[in-house]
């Protein structure tokens, strides 16, 4: 299914537009794709063009401009649930192929053959009918924002987000994990875990990592003859699950992870 | 130093927690310092043909002609070095014989992979690639890509429609524009760039790229750079912890040590006795 536009005046709808064709334009003349009969908007405002699955709006040096989500702007990567607002209309951006993500083909690597400009339409195809089959599957109204900040960890892998997750997954434990130096020249030390990995030691003589995974913080042995020990027993090569005040020792210093209330 | 102790290589590659299998193919051939990474495509096992077919003809091919030859001769026809045309022909004879075999099995038909490989040589490293599979290059502590997609994403942020932020969020990911055994004929892109003592380089298939950030791929080399085989699983592992929904190869090279090419009659002589 083709991301589409949905035009509206205070609140009002007044009309769907599929985006169905590579370059759909906006003004006030009768021949736009999308014609606003009304004098601040200009003849030609502006134009979305769409590749497969993306959408690009562009103001066409319209008189009185637009905005996107309240921000005035000449050029944007539309995403869904977008409001374009062009004097008191308001146009919608609906493109909920992110839906068919889960559907495992649509991630499958595709071959677009010869150069794009020629190509697009050909793959189009394709792709359109797989959409449809997907969206044919996951019909079911989404919750409407998939922007990664809001993508809950505790969602299954298989309705994964269609975007990367973001770089630091809110783990079961919101808290904050630290590891605090308990001997040597840097006793009382806090070190916040705040990366997804963590290096601990020196260098040449004996390092390990702190990693966070999602189901919460592993120390792995990386170099040295001898391995760093956890609540007194030696480690092996393999990574260890770190609880809430485990004592590590490595190097000869003594420290504890814990999580901070 | 001889090059088969300048460069530790290791290689990883996993199905991911998705999909049910593999067809992602990786080869490393540490006697001519020959690293080749492949990521198919393709109804049922096709696929995995594909990029086994690939990874298959570069590096025997390859290592076949450098038993009697060195990467840095010059042909002379057409006044480039070895390693530039083995790299570009054998792309291009896997492409053939991937094509062929589409053409006449009705199963295949379609199938075709993505390739990179990475052929080490005379302090140099000559890199030839077709489609979404990377060369990344750790150096210090600075990561950098040092191929570019053959994508219509990377096209589109070369043509300025999209910022390199904006693209993480675009719907048209996977879409290779060039991949060998499509068509008939394939142009790889093939680049030769200084080697450094020190330096790492990961080959990656899209599953990696795809899955975990730059920055994170960044700091486990960093920090695992002393332990490959832990970086390799490390980089699996996160792949696959943000969903895993491809498959994720990995090769790592570090490069240990100079792997100068000996000079001229003299120096060959003398390296023929160091042997």
């Amino acid at each position: 299914m083709a991301a589409k536009i949905i035009l509206s005046m205070d609140g009002m709808v007044i009309k769907e537009y599929p985006l169905n064709k590579e370059r759909m334009t906006i003004g006030r003349k009768s021949h736009n794709d999308i014609a606003i009969d009304n004098l601040a908007v200009s003849g030609e405002h502006a134009a979305i063009v769409t590749i497969l699955h993306d959408s690009f709006l562009e103001d066409l040096d319209s008189t009185n401009g637009l905005e996107v989500n309240g921000v005035p702007t000449k050029k944007h990567f539309l995403q869904s649930n977008d409001v374009i607002e062009i004097g008191k209309y308001k146009l919608k951006y609906i493109n909920d192929q992110v839906t068919q993500t889960t559907a495992a083909d649509f991630e499958k690597t595709m071959v677009m053959r010869g150069p794009v400009k020629q190509a697009a339409p050909a793959t189009a195809q394709p792709a359109k009918s797989e959409a449809g089959e997907s969206t044919g599957r996951f019909d079911t109204p989404r919750p409407a924002s998939p922007a990664p900040a809001s993508a809950p960890s505790a969602k299954p892998a298989s309705a994964a987000p269609s975007v990367k997750p973001p770089s630091s997954p809110a783990d079961a434990n919101q808290h904050v994990a630290v590891v605090q130096v308990l001997t040597g020249p840097n006793a009382g030390k806090e070190l916040e875990l705040v990366k997804n990995l963590t290096t601990l030691g020196k260098p040449g003589l004996q390092v390990a990592v702190l990693t966070r995974r999602p189901q919460g913080f592993f120390i792995t042995h990386v170099e040295g003859e001898r391995f760093p020990s956890l609540n007194g027993v030696s480690l092996t090569s393999q990574p260890h699950q770190l609880n809430d005040h485990d004592v590590i020792e490595l190097a000869g210093v003594k420290m504890e992870f814990y999580y901070k209330k | 130093m001889k090059i088969t102790d300048a460069l530790e290589i290791f290689s990883q590659t996993d199905p991911g927690v998705v999909r049910s299998h593999n067809e992602d193919s990786v080869a490393a051939e540490q006697s001519c310092g020959l690293v080749v990474l492949a990521d198919g495509m393709g109804g049922y096992n096709a696929g995995e043909v594909a990029s086994g077919i690939a990874v298959s003809v570069v590096s025997s091919e390859i290592s076949q002609a450098l038993l009697n030859a060195s990467p840095a001769d010059v042909d002379k026809s057409g006044g480039e070095e070895l390693a530039l045309l083995l790299l570009r022909d054998n792309i291009c004879k896997a492409n053939s014989s991937i094509f062929n075999a589409a053409q006449s099995q009705p199963q295949y038909s379609g199938m075709g992979t993505t390739i990179v490989s990475a052929l080490f040589y005379d302090n140099r490293v000559a890199v030839g690639h077709v489609g979404d599979s990377r060369v990344y290059r750790l150096r210090g502590e600075i990561l950098e890509a040092i191929t570019r997609d053959h994508s219509l994403l990377q096209e589109q942020i070369d043509g300025g429609m999209i910022s390199v932020e904006d693209a993480r969020l675009s719907k048209n990911k996977n879409l290779v524009t060039r991949a060998v055994g499509i068509d008939a004929e394939v142009e790889p892109e093939i680049h030769v760039h200084e080697v450094m003592v020190g330096d790492i380089y990961l080959l990656c298939s899209d599953g990696l790229n795809d899955m975990v950030e730059d920055e994170d791929i960044g700091a486990t080399l960093v920090a695992m750079q002393r332990n490959l085989p832990l970086a390799a699983s490390q980089l699996i592992q996160m792949a696959n912890d943000n969903g895993g929904r491809d498959n994720v190869s990995v090769i790592l090279v570090k490069i240990n040590g100079k792997f100068s090419e000996p000079k001229g009659w003299l120096a060959k002589l003398i390296g023929w006795f160091q042997e």
